[in-house]
């Protein structure tokens, strides 16, 4: 482990971090910095603990061993000066159904304490950001499931954080929706402002600067996303087909092919080495006369390597 | 497409959507939809929220009535005999409707009993959906305290008892771990070889690369049919290229002044861009961020995801409807 850089380097530094529910280990020796400005993405499952770990993050929740620096501040030993920095967007935020827009997140700059001037400026400039702008009007309760996360996404930023702590944010969001989700969180992170957030979706992760993979309350990988695909043993190879189906039953058994997944009218193929097997997938398929588009070499996905990691760990 | 799996005839096809309109008041949440799914098909539905996902769904489901327009699910219209449709369907929910507090042979013994299978038959469907879920010996665990990915392969089983020739899945793995998510589609792959028809709704592209074809929606209207390889390559209009930049803030404010680029999204460390032509957009790209003195660690035509196309797709509806509007 490197030595621990000064404070201001890291927006959070969590080290050997531990919480138990009654039946279940949720945390389990977790260890990860994030640094000013950052997206880092708590990528896993349902159970992978990434929840309970933006509550420790948050401060509502303590630790049974392990540290977590939030901001220069201890999340323990003073939870209040960890509120201060912090904005927490839990999977089901608050918001009142039958208040407007407007009204909702005037609710949420006066429990930040903000200045009518300062939220009648970010309100404006968020809105427009998200596209609601048309829509302050409306009650709360009336908005699609991608403007209700976008409006909790609102009244969470109403004030400036340090750092914005979203546990699932585009959860039922739209692809659309999502891609201004995430155009608003690069924006605040170009403007300093530090971002930890979870998802379930590996193809989410793709989003982050940095993720850290989580199973059962531990540590898979913690790197960039494009890095953690090169960490994926030997190649995956993709041939799309009208008869992926039988394709898949052909290659399965092919040598050197350690797994063939169905994928609608695509098939994945983990295989040792690309180059030496392409051409021999080719000449099995030609020979059979199994009709295909075309066999390459395509870039592992973090659910390839995902899978990978936990079958080897539950081998 | 050369449907070598599927015999062609009048009985391949397992539903038939002709026009189908539901109004809610002044709303439309469904405008003249039209579309067929074959027998044994896995087919999607993608849209914003709001675009008549759900509510087309609930109709084919026997649940709601369409204003105008005809449906057939399985033989049955939808309209006239909703019960007999019910009977023919399977549906599963991301909230997979179990009993927590029952066991898992208790929540297939309840279900069993609301579609009315009983005695012989019921035991040797409650047998083939514990083999299917991988739940044998497993039977009087109580549901609460079982793996998501295990519950989701119940409810599966349990929507399945009566052997529909017809499923819906709505956001069937969300939130359940690549593994358990993986082995469910291998599942629901191999039912539909075995011709069982599956509709899935979802926004999560990596639901919908399962499915053979995609039916994209947009405010009750289909704007896009195809098979997910089809729609990528079609919805692109121009080449994607990938940009990653010493400084992507300073990229992005770049390339946003270049006639060349249609659009730009931030993809974590890096950029989408829409170019007409990949060779030209290359040349100024790389003039206009030298001349800024803003260093490229890369600069590469990229094929379009499922996301890219969808979001196209969904753009040029959106700007087509507006230039439309006086």
């Amino acid at each position: 482990m490197e030595p621990l850089m000064p404070d201001e380097t890291y927006a959070v530094e969590v080290n050997g971090l531990v919480k138990d529910f009654p039946a279940v280990r949720a945390v389990n020796h977790l260890s990860f910095n994030v640094a000013a400005g950052e997206i880092f993405g708590l990528v896993g499952p349902d159970g992978a603990g990434k929840t309970t770990t933006l509550r420790v993050l948050a401060g509502v929740m303590a630790p049974q061993a392990g540290s977590a620096m939030v901001c220069g501040s201890d999340v323990v030993r003073d939870p209040e000066a960890v509120k201060q920095h912090i904005s927490y967007m839990p999977q089901r935020f608050g918001l009142y159904e039958d208040l407007t827009v407007r009204e909702n997140i005037r609710f949420y700059a006066d429990l930040f304490g903000v200045s009518r001037r300062e939220r009648e400026a970010a309100s404006a400039r968020l809105l427009a950001a998200c596209g609601m702008s048309d829509f302050q009007n409306r009650p709360a309760g009336t908005l699609s499931g991608g403007m209700k996360q976008k409006l909790g996404l609102v009244c969470a930023l109403i004030h400036t954080p340090k750092l914005l702590l979203l546990d699932e944010p585009t959860n039922g969001v739209d692809p659309l929706s999502r891609r201004e989700f995430w155009a608003m969180l690069y924006d605040l992170a170009g403007r300093g402002v530090t971002i930890v957030n979870s998802t379930a979706y590996l193809d989410e992760a793709e989003r982050c600067h940095r993720v850290a993979l989580m199973h059962r309350g531990r540590l898979l990988f913690c790197d960039q996303p494009d890095r953690l695909k090169q960490r994926m043993p030997g190649a995956v190879v993709a041939v799309t087909s009208p008869v992926a189906s039988r394709l898949r039953d052909e290659l399965g058994h092919v040598e050197g092919v350690s797994g063939a997944l169905l994928i609608g009218d695509a098939v994945r193929l983990f295989v040792d080495d690309a180059a030496r097997r392409i051409p021999e997938i080719t000449r099995v398929l030609d020979s059979r006369g199994v009709p295909y588009d075309e066999v390459v070499r395509v870039t592992p996905s973090i659910e390839d390597l995902f899978v990978n990691a936990v079958t080897a760990l539950e081998r | 497409m050369a449907a070598g799996v599927f015999a062609p005839g009048p009985d391949s096809i397992s539903v038939i959507v002709e026009d189908l309109v539901k109004r809610f008041g002044a709303f439309t949440a469904v405008d003249h939809l039209t579309f067929e799914a074959r027998r044994g098909e896995v087919f999607g539905f993608l849209g914003p929220n709001g675009s008549g996902k759900s509510t087309t769904i609930r109709i084919l489901c026997g649940l709601l009535r369409p204003t105008s327009g005809r449906a057939r699910v399985a033989g049955y219209d939808v309209a006239r005999e909703p019960e007999a449709v019910r009977q023919h369907i399977g549906y599963m929910s991301q909230k997979f409707s179990l009993y927590n507090d029952l066991t898992v042979m208790e929540n297939l013994r309840f279900y069993g009993g609301l579609y009315s299978v009983t005695g012989a038959l019921l035991r040797e469907r409650i047998a083939w959906a514990l083999q299917m879920a991988g739940l044998e010996g497993r039977e009087h665990r109580r549901t609460a305290v079982l793996p998501g990915g295990w519950k989701q392969r119940l409810a599966l089983g349990c929507a399945l008892l009566h052997r529909p020739p017809i499923v819906f899945l709505d956001e069937p793995t969300s939130g359940v771990d690549p593994l358990s998510r993986r082995r469910f589609w291998e599942l629901i792959q191999q039912m539909a070889a075995e011709g069982v028809t599956v509709f899935v709704s979802t926004h999560y592209m990596d639901e919908a690369e399962y499915c053979n074809r995609l039916a994209l929606l947009m405010r009750g209207r289909m704007i896009a049919l195809g098979a997910p390889s089809e729609l990528k390559l079609d919805a692109v209009q121009g080449d994607l290229m990938l940009l990653e930049a010493d400084s992507l803030q300073r990229a992005i404010d770049i390339v946003r002044l270049l006639p060349q680029i249609r659009d730009t999204a931030v993809f974590g460390n890096g950029l989408h861009l829409v170019v007409a032509r990949a060779a030209e957009a290359e040349n100024a790209i790389r003039q206009a961020m030298a001349a800024a003195g803003v260093g490229i660690v890369r600069l590469q035509v990229i094929r379009p995801s499922l996301e890219d196309a969808f979001v196209a797709l969904t753009t040029r509806a959106s700007e087509s409807e507006a230039e439309a509007r006086p």
